[in-house]
């Protein structure tokens, strides 16, 4: 019989709030964080990195370095070239923080400055410094693409109406509040590292690739880890350099980097040019659509945008996409890689197309949704009802007073299914404690939580009665966490391997009771017989009978518990003070659709959070960099601004629950919608088109004082 | 005075703090016997240099008497964390802008990157290892629980503490007051909206509601 999720009433615990298991341990600092591991004898080691942004490396001379007393172990890592302010060049390990900053200090570096260049419409241009032999301009390999008919003939119909416009968006830090890093310690040739990371088994791998080791002699641990968001795969230079230092020096190494090194070195979201051309018939009907984009990836590429977005059934459709290098950071996947950008994009241009035609945007896109997707139909109507969209200016900045108030819209889809790379083992221990075991590993979404309360409402149990493990590598192995698939692909493995486990404990205890297994029910905390209440034993007496031998069920994930594939649509209402440019987003209201809701409570959080990254995008933050020097002017918290507890809106969260579709991830497509709500709602708020994320006070103030002169 | 930021009701934010300590930042290496804030210390001080080699620095932590020996320009993070293994305060920043290492100093919030540790002797240290009592949960500690008011869990113990401190003062908050003891924390997963909800919770929780 195919193993299902339960029907809705008879589930205690999916599909309700449940707080976090490790809540306790991370309200009363007991949770162990890579950043928190003290080891006896540890030292501590520190990166240096090249403060040129495009340089040759003429040498490096550690001997200073070495001969400080404090200093246990150097390293350099023979760069012949540096391509941007903060690549790596040498790593010590010393005895304290301090020392190790000191000894930093005393590393001689020979550097031949090149020429550089770190704005992305400079670095296209043919006199343009070249960041790599190839050049700087890379465009898509099959570009452009052309879907159905030519657009441009389309465009010249008169019976079309189009609209035209370029909008853009920045580049984005990761700004985990955990760095990267790890603690290295070595026992002969077994590397244990504590680490802060987003898949264990992918730094297991590393390590053991780098050093030459079978993967069975590294021992990767992530307890709990400081936030990741697409940035924390694989072990790292800093990882490795961590390691080596350990060798070097015979002693464990805690190698964190500082906040200044985490805005340049170790990815952000890509920036975006998109020009956007989209075409209707009068009726509405989308017809032709045109998207020239580049963006950039710093050295590395990453920063195409999945235009049309949603709306991708344009009969005529042609798209350009061109990578541009600069001497910047490397970009890395950033929740939602590419899909906020593309919804800012999309949802800007059907919102001025919508004004073109004489429509309500709503009205637009519900006539033009790609396959009349039903759920998104439904968020819709669910979300115009809840921001009340009828309280939408109809003439946009003819609102009263200097706050003025508008509403808008955004919309995101995404996958987020889960896969065959994940195992689980439920154990059910002779006195009765239980192990729900999952290699995946705990970001902050709160998967520890499932994977505890899906063995436990198997067994009939609470999710006190069970102990749930991830992020060890001595765990059955499981997938990194990327793409929204921790949940679509470890909540069916340990549903698989405590419903194997109960079936073995049943066999055991079957004969005892005098009945078939196929009688027994675990409820309340009890081994029953169906239809006879006499003979059930408790859950501990059950497990008495177990013998010596603990009870394991293992499985795989398999099809049929998970399923793939969102929409998700946001509202947004601001108030824009036309007088200081500031803007405040008064309320969002988020519909999601995510399968079946696992845990309600941290599913809620995690819209929450995707919204509040969505704001803190579109209004605030922006990496800069100062084109002279090539260098970020504002790596740090304090100017590189990130959403702080003045900036929260109302929030009103729909999670749809849709047991029917299996599980599905969710922190990926909160995040998608908001930037372009956000956005459409300041259009309707004061009149003014803003094209260019972040949206600040200065670009505000001077966009109205334009507007009326 | 609730609307001059720089000294808000809840006793520290951002901005407030990094203008009052911005004066004692210049010369750290060389600690000045005005800096010593107990006046016992500053009396056995008078005259004399400390470091740059260690120096045993009494602290008193959680209630509890503890000694390092530590060079005077290490911070109170690092003595916490580095020395005593009181690694609840967390680094994230290290210059005053997160609130990560948000500790109370005689009962109100102050950013432990941004002191020196020479300069918290005589004070009472308390950090988030020293709320809860036999065992139970400070009401804000449960409040953060119940509420799901933490998610990676790298800001909940400075936002734990600002709380704190904010219900050590004011035991019947307004949301704004909340926001205003919050804002000198940063959180990344955004947490926020149930942070709020979980100071106001807690308000009650310790008022004997429910």
């Amino acid at each position: 019989m195919a193993v299902a999720w339960g029907k809705p009433e008879e589930r205690y615990l999916t599909g309700h709030d449940a707080p976090r298991v490790d809540g306790p341990a991370k309200v009363t600092g007991k949770a162990k964080y890579a950043y928190d591991i003290n080891l006896p004898g540890m030292l501590y080691g520190k990166i240096l990195r090249s403060p040129h942004p495009h340089a040759t490396v003429k040498g490096v001379n550690l001997a200073k370095a070495k001969a400080h007393p404090g200093v246990k172990a150097a390293l350099d890592f023979e760069k012949k070239t540096v391509r941007y302010a903060g690549e790596e060049v040498a790593a010590v390990a010393a005895v304290s923080p301090d020392v190790a900053e000191e000894a930093l200090r005393l590393i001689e570096v020979e550097y031949e400055r090149l020429p550089h260049v770190v704005d992305e419409d400079e670095a296209q241009k043919p006199e343009a410094p070249k960041i790599h032999q190839d050049g700087n301009v890379r465009p898509r390999k099959d570009d452009p693409q052309i879907r159905g008919g030519d657009p441009d003939p389309v465009f010249a119909d008169p019976g079309t109406v189009w609209t035209e416009g370029t909008y853009r968006t920045q580049v984005q830090t990761h700004s985990s509040l955990e760095t990267h890093g790890l603690v290295a310690k070595w026992d002969g040739d077994q590397l244990t590292v504590w680490t802060s990371t987003q898949g264990v088994f992918g730094v297991r791998d590393d390590l053991a690739k780098f050093f030459n080791v079978p993967a069975a002699n590294v021992h990767a641990i992530c307890e709990v880890m400081g936030g990741g968001f697409g940035s924390k795969f694989g072990a790292g230079v800093e990882g490795t350099a961590a390691a080596r230092l350990a060798k070097e020096a015979n002693a464990p190494v805690k190698l964190m980097l500082s906040r200044h090194e985490e805005h340049l070195c170790v990815g952000n979201r890509p920036s975006s040019v998109q020009k956007i051309k989209i075409g209707a018939t009068k009726e509405g009907k989308l017809v032709a659509f045109h998207s020239k984009v580049y963006g950039t990836g710093g050295i590395a590429g990453g920063a195409g945008v999945p235009l049309p977005y949603v709306y991708e059934t344009i009969p005529n459709l042609k798209t350009e996409h061109t990578d541009v290098r600069i001497n910047a950071g490397s970009s890395r996947a950033m929740r939602a890689p590419g899909h906020p950008q593309a919804a800012f994009g999309m949802c800007s241009a059907l919102d001025e197309l919508a004004e073109k035609l004489g429509m309500d945007l709503l009205e637009l896109c519900r006539k033009n949704d790609s396959v009349q997707n039903a759920i998104r139909l439904r968020q819709y109507d669910i979300g115009a009802e809840r921001i009340g969209w009828g309280r939408r200016n109809k003439t946009p900045g003819a609102g009263p007073g200097p706050k003025k108030r508008g509403i808008g819209l955004g919309f995101g889809k995404w996958g987020g299914g889960g896969g065959k790379n994940t195992f689980a083992e439920v154990v059910i221990n002779p006195d009765g404690t239980v192990e729900s075991k999952c290699g995946v590993q705990d970001i902050g979404t709160g998967i520890r939580t499932v994977v505890g309360m899906i063995a436990a409402e198997e067994l009939g149990l609470q999710l006190k009665d069970v102990k749930a493990l991830v992020g060890d590598t001595a765990l059955p192995p499981g997938t990194g966490s990327g793409g929204s698939r921790t949940s679509p692909s470890a909540a069916p493995a340990v549903k698989l391997a405590a419903v194997s486990a109960k079936a073995k404990l049943f066999e055991k205890l079957a004969p005892a009771l005098g009945v078939t297994p196929d009688q027994l029910v675990a409820k309340d905390g009890k081994i029953g017989v169906a239809g006879d209440a006499s003979k059930a034993l408790d859950w501990k007496a059950a497990c008495a009978q177990i013998g010596s031998v603990p009870i394991s069920g293992q499985s795989e994930w398999a099809e049929g518990l998970s399923g793939s594939g969102v929409a998700g649509a946001q509202f947004a209402e601001v108030e824009v003070d036309v007088e200081t440019g500031s803007v405040r987003v008064v309320k969002v209201v988020a519909v999601q659709d995510c399968g079946l809701v696992l845990n309600r409570l941290t599913a809620v959080s995690q819209m929450n959070g995707g919204i509040i990254q969505g704001i803190s995008w579109a209004l605030l933050e922006d990496r800069i960099m100062d084109r002279p020097t090539g260098l970020m002017v504002n790596p740090n918290m304090e100017d590189y601004k990130i959403s702080g507890a003045f900036e929260m809106p109302e929030f009103d969260v729909v999670v749809m629950d849709m047991p029917e579709r299996g599980v599905i991830g969710i922190g990926e497509p909160a995040v998608i919608p908001t930037a372009g709500a956000v956005a459409n709602a300041i259009y309707n708020a004061v009149g003014v088109r803003f094209r260019e994320l972040p949206i600040t006070p200065d670009k505000v103030l001077t966009a109205l004082m334009r507007k009326i002169s | 005075m609730d609307n001059q930021p720089t000294q808000s009701k809840s006793g520290l934010t951002r901005r407030g703090f990094l203008k009052g300590v911005g004066g004692g930042l210049a010369g750290t290496a060389v600690l000045s016997t005005a800096a010593l804030t107990a006046p016992e210390e500053a009396k056995a001080a008078a005259g004399k240099v400390l470091g740059p080699g260690k120096v045993p620095v009494a602290l008193r932590v959680n209630g509890r008497p503890m000694k390092v020996e530590v060079e005077p320009r290490v911070t109170l993070l690092s003595a916490l964390r580095d020395h005593l293994d009181l690694t609840g305060a967390k680094l994230v920043c290290d210059r005053g802008e997160c609130g990560g290492c948000t500790v109370l100093l005689d009962g109100r919030p102050v950013y432990a990157c941004m002191m020196l540790a020479v300069d918290a002797q005589g004070r009472e240290i308390t950090t988030v290892e020293g709320l809860g009592k036999g065992g139970q949960l400070d009401p804000v500690q449960a409040a953060f629980v119940q509420h799901d008011a933490l998610m990676c869990g790298c800001c909940t113990p400075g936002l734990v503490m600002s709380v704190r401190g904010l219900l050590n003062r004011n035991p019947n908050p307004t949301m704004d007051d909340v926001k205003r003891a919050c804002a000198g924390n940063l959180c990344r997963c955004g947490t926020y909206p149930k942070v709020f909800e979980a100071a106001l919770a807690a308000a009650k929780m310790q008022k004997g509601g429910a």
